[in-house]
C-alpha cells in the first residue's frame, strides 16, 4: 500500500524442493495487507501439512513488506520450526529485518488477560434479571426518596435551587414541546369523535359524541398521552444531559466545588416539569375537545353551542382535580426517572445511549402502572 | 528513505482557512517528505489542530490546495477519499476509541471493512498490532479500563491496522506523564525507523520534538502562517526571530511575566524580547 500501484509486483511464494528432501520457500514481490487476502490459504497449507525435510524461507526477492506481511512470514516460519525443529529465514534485507525484529511473535500466541464473558444458561440469566430488576427498584426509590426531601427543603429555603434553570427548563419543556402537543391532541380529537360517531350515529345518538370524547380526554387520554410525549421529549433529554456531563467529570466537579449535584442538576428539572406538564396536559384537552368539536359541526350536524353545553354538563371539577393530581405524579415521576438514568451513567458514549432508552421506557412503564392504580382509587372514591 | 531529496508524500499550498469572519490561518505551504517524522507546532490556539484536520480532509479550507499521496483532498472525490483514508491513520487527542468495543474490536474494524482477510487472520493481526504498542494480552479489555498512556497507545495500534504509509498525532504526548510520553515517542520513533512510515505530529511538548521531530513548522496566531520551518536543534541555538527562539527555550513573551519572574527571582534566563516583530 505504501508503494504505488505501478511498484507492486504481485506477490506470489515459490517452492524448490531440492533432491536431498530439503524444500526452500521464496518470497517474490511485495507482501503487503491487502496481498494476504490472496495468500492466506496457500501460508496455511505450508505452515500445517507435515514436511518430512528441512525447511528455509528465502526473502531476497522480497520487495517490500508491511507489519501484516511480517508477521505472516513469521507465523510461517514459527509453525514450520514446531514440526520440524528449525526454519532459518534466509537473505532479509537491512530493512526487511528491523521489521521482523520488531514483531515479537511468542506475543501473538499469549492468552489474554481478561476472559470475555462467556455465556450464561437461561435460569442464571433469568435470576440476574430479576435481582438486576430488584437492585433498580430499590435505586429509583432511593432516588425517588432524596428529591422529595429535597423538595422540602426548597420550601424552606428557595435560594437552593438555581430558578434561571428551572424556567430554562419550563422552556425547554413547555414551550417547545407545544407544536407537537397540539397536533397529536387535536388529532386524536378527530379521530376518537369521528370513530365513536360512526356507532352513536345508529342510535341516533350524536350528541353524546362530545360527553364521550370530553370524559375521555379528561380523565385518560390527556394525561397519559401528554406524559408520554413529554417522556420521549424531554425525559430522554434530562437522562442524555447528565449522563453526558457524567461521563466528562462535570458532575464530579460540581461536587468537589461543594455543590450538590442533586440540587443543581435534578431539582430544576424536577420542579419545571411539575410546572409545565399539568398545563401541556390542560392545554392538550382542550385541543382534543376542539378537535370533537371540528367533527361535530361538519360531519354530526350539531351546533357548536350544543356540543360545548353537553362537554360543560358532563364534567365535573372532581375530573380536573384528579386529572391534575395525576399529571403531578407523572411529572414528577418522568423527571425523576429521567434524571436517576443520567447519574447511573459509567463509561462513554454508549452508556448515555442506554441510559435514554432506558429512561424512556422505565418513565412510560411507570406511567401506566400509576394510571391503573388511579384508576381503581378514582372509581372507589365516593364523590 | 530519509534522504533530503526524498519525493514530498503530503503538499499544501496557499492554505487558508477562516471559520465565518474568523481568520485562522492564511498562505500556509510546505511540503512533508515520505519517512519523515514533521512536527507541527505552535502556541495554543494557533490553528495547530485546524491545520491537521484539513490535512485529514476533516475541515475544507476557504481556498489552497491540499495533496495527500498525489491525491486532492479539497476535492473531496468519494472513490479518491477512500484511498486516501485507507492509506492514513490518525491518533486522536484522547484516543479516541469506541467505548463499546474491546480494543480487538476496535483494531478490527478498519481490517473487517477494508480487506476480506478470514477472522483468524484479523485475530492475529490484531494480536500483532497490540504487541506493537506493548499492549499484549490487552485484546478483551474496554477503553475505559485503561490509563489515558495505554488508551492513547490502543488508539495508534487502531490507526496503524492497514499499515498506512502516512500516520498523522493530533497532541500524542499530552496528559500523559513523562514516562508515558516519553515511551509513547520512543515508540513513534522506533515504528517510523522499522515501517518507514510518514508521521506528521501536532504538539508543543519541546522534549518530545528535540527528540523525534525530522523538520517543524511553526504557526503564530498573530502573523496567522508559518514563521519558522526547518530543524528543531537548529532553531533552538540559531533562531533570530524572537517568538521562535522563545517558544524553543521556554521563555516568557508577555512584559508582565517577565516583571513577575523578576519579581518572584526565579532562576531564568530572560532576554529583552523585541515587541512588535
Amino acid at each position: 500500500m505504501t508503494t504505488s500501484p505501478d511498484r507492486v509486483r504481485r506477490f506470489h511464494l515459490q517452492i524448490d524442493e531440492s533432491a536431498d528432501g530439503s524444500r526452500r520457500i521464496r518470497f517474490r514481490g511485495s507482501l503487503v495487507l491487502l496481498e494476504l487476502e490472496h495468500v492466506t490459504a496457500q501460508l496455511q497449507v505450508l505452515g500445517e501439512r507435515p514436511f518430512a525435510g528441512h525447511t528455509s524461507l528465502d526473502l531476497q526477492d522480497l520487495e517490500y513488506v508491511d507489519s501484516a506481511g511480517a508477521m505472516a512470514i513469521l507465523d510461517l516460519a514459527e509453525k514450520i520450526k514446531a514440526q520440524s525443529g528449525s526454519c532459518p529465514i534466509d537473505h532479509a534485507s537491512p530493512t526487511v529485518q528491523g521489521l521482523l525484529n520488531l514483531i515479537d511473535i511468542q506475543a501473538l500466541n499469549q492468552p489474554p488477560l481478561i476472559g470475555i464473558g462467556g455465556q450464561q444458561d437461561f435460569i442464571t440469566r433469568l435470576g440476574d434479571g430479576f435481582l438486576e430488576f430488584l437492585r433498580d427498584s430499590s435505586q429509583v426509590i432511593i432516588f425517588l426518596g432524596e428529591i422529595i426531601i429535597d423538595l422540602l427543603a426548597v420550601c424552606i429555603r428557595p435560594r437552593i435551587v438555581r430558578w434561571g434553570d428551572v424556567i430554562l427548563t419550563m422552556k425547554r419543556t413547555g414551550v417547545e414541546g407545544l407544536p407537537i402537543i397540539s397536533l397529536i391532541a387535536l388529532l386524536l380529537g378527530l379521530i376518537i369523535a369521528f370513530m365513536s360517531s360512526l356507532q352513536l350515529r345508529q342510535f341516533g345518538a350524536n350528541i353524546f359524541v362530545a360527553s364521550l370524547l370530553a370524559i375521555a380526554m379528561v380523565r385518560e387520554l390527556g394525561p397519559i398521552m401528554t406524559a408520554i410525549l413529554v417522556a420521549g421529549r424531554s425525559g430522554s433529554a434530562f437522562a442524555a444531559e447528565i449522563g453526558t456531563m457524567k461521563v466528562n467529570e462535570e458532575v464530579d466537579a460540581l461536587t468537589v466545588m461543594g455543590l450538590n449535584p442533586m440540587h443543581f442538576l435534578t431539582l430544576p428539572k424536577v420542579i419545571a416539569s411539575l410546572i409545565v406538564v399539568p398545563l401541556l396536559t390542560m392545554y392538550a384537552n382542550l385541543l382534543g375537545i376542539i378537535g370533537g368539536l371540528i367533527v361535530g359541526v361538519t360531519l354530526l350536524d350539531l351546533t357548536a353551542y350544543s356540543y360545548i353545553q353537553e362537554t360543560r354538563n358532563i364534567l365535573t371539577v372532581f375530573d380536573f382535580v384528579s386529572s391534575y393530581i395525576k399529571t403531578l405524579v407523572f411529572a414528577f415521576l418522568i423527571a425523576a426517572i429521567g434524571c436517576q438514568r443520567g447519574f447511573q451513567v459509567r463509561g462513554g458514549a454508549a452508556a448515555v445511549g442506554q441510559a435514554t432508552t432506558s429512561a424512556v421506557v422505565a418513565a412510560i412503564f411507570m406511567i401506566i402502572v400509576v394510571d391503573s392504580i388511579f384508576a381503581i382509587i378514582l372509581t372507589y372514591i365516593p364523590r | 528513505m530519509k534522504t533530503a531529496d526524498a519525493e514530498p508524500i503530503i503538499i499544501v499550498e496557499h492554505l487558508r482557512a477562516e471559520f465565518g469572519d474568523n481568520l485562522i490561518f492564511r498562505d500556509v505551504s510546505f511540503q512533508v517528505k515520505r519517512g519523515e517524522i514533521f512536527v507541527i507546532l505552535g502556541g495554543s490556539g494557533c490553528g495547530k489542530t485546524t491545520l491537521l484536520k484539513h490535512l485529514i480532509g476533516l475541515y475544507r479550507p476557504t481556498a489552497g490546495k491540499v495533496l495527500v499521496n498525489g491525491v486532492d483532498i479539497v476535492a473531496q472525490d468519494p472513490s479518491e477519499m477512500e484511498q486516501v483514508r485507507k492509506g492514513t491513520g490518525m491518533l486522536f487527542q484522547a484516543g479516541a476509541l469506541f467505548g463499546s468495543m474491546t480494543l480487538a474490536e476496535n483494531i478490527a474494524v478498519p481490517l473487517q471493512q477494508y480487506t476480506n482477510l478470514p477472522a483468524k487472520i484479523i485475530d492475529l493481526i490484531v494480536r500483532m498490532k497490540l504487541s506493537l504498542v506493548n499492549l499484549t494480552g490487552y485484546e478483551n479489555h474496554l477503553p475505559e479500563e485503561l490509563s489515558g498512556g495505554m488508551k492513547k497507545r490502543a488508539g495508534l495500534a487502531r490507526a496503524m491496522a492497514l499499515d498506512p504509509p502516512i500516520l498523522f498525532f493530533d497532541e500524542p504526548s499530552a496528559g500523559l506523564d513523562p514516562v508515558s510520553a516519553v515511551e509513547l515517542d520512543l515508540l513513534i520513533k522506533g515504528l517510523n525507523a522499522a515501517l518507514g512510515t510518514t508521521m506528521v505530529i501536532v504538539t508543543h511538548e519541546l522534549q518530545s520534538i528535540y527528540l523525534i521531530a525530522d523538520r517543524i513548522i511553526m504557526l503564530d496566531k498573530e502573523t496567522k502562517g508559518i514563521i519558522a520551518e526547518g530543524d528543531p536543534r537548529e532553531l533552538r541555538d540559531h533562531a533570530t526571530e524572537p517568538k521562535v527562539s522563545n517558544f524553543f527555550n521556554r521563555k516568557p513573551a508577555g512584559e508582565e511575566y517577565i516583571r513577575l519572574a523578576q519579581k518572584l527571582r526565579l532562576e531564568m534566563t530572560l532576554v529583552e524580547t523585541r515587541r512588535g516583530g
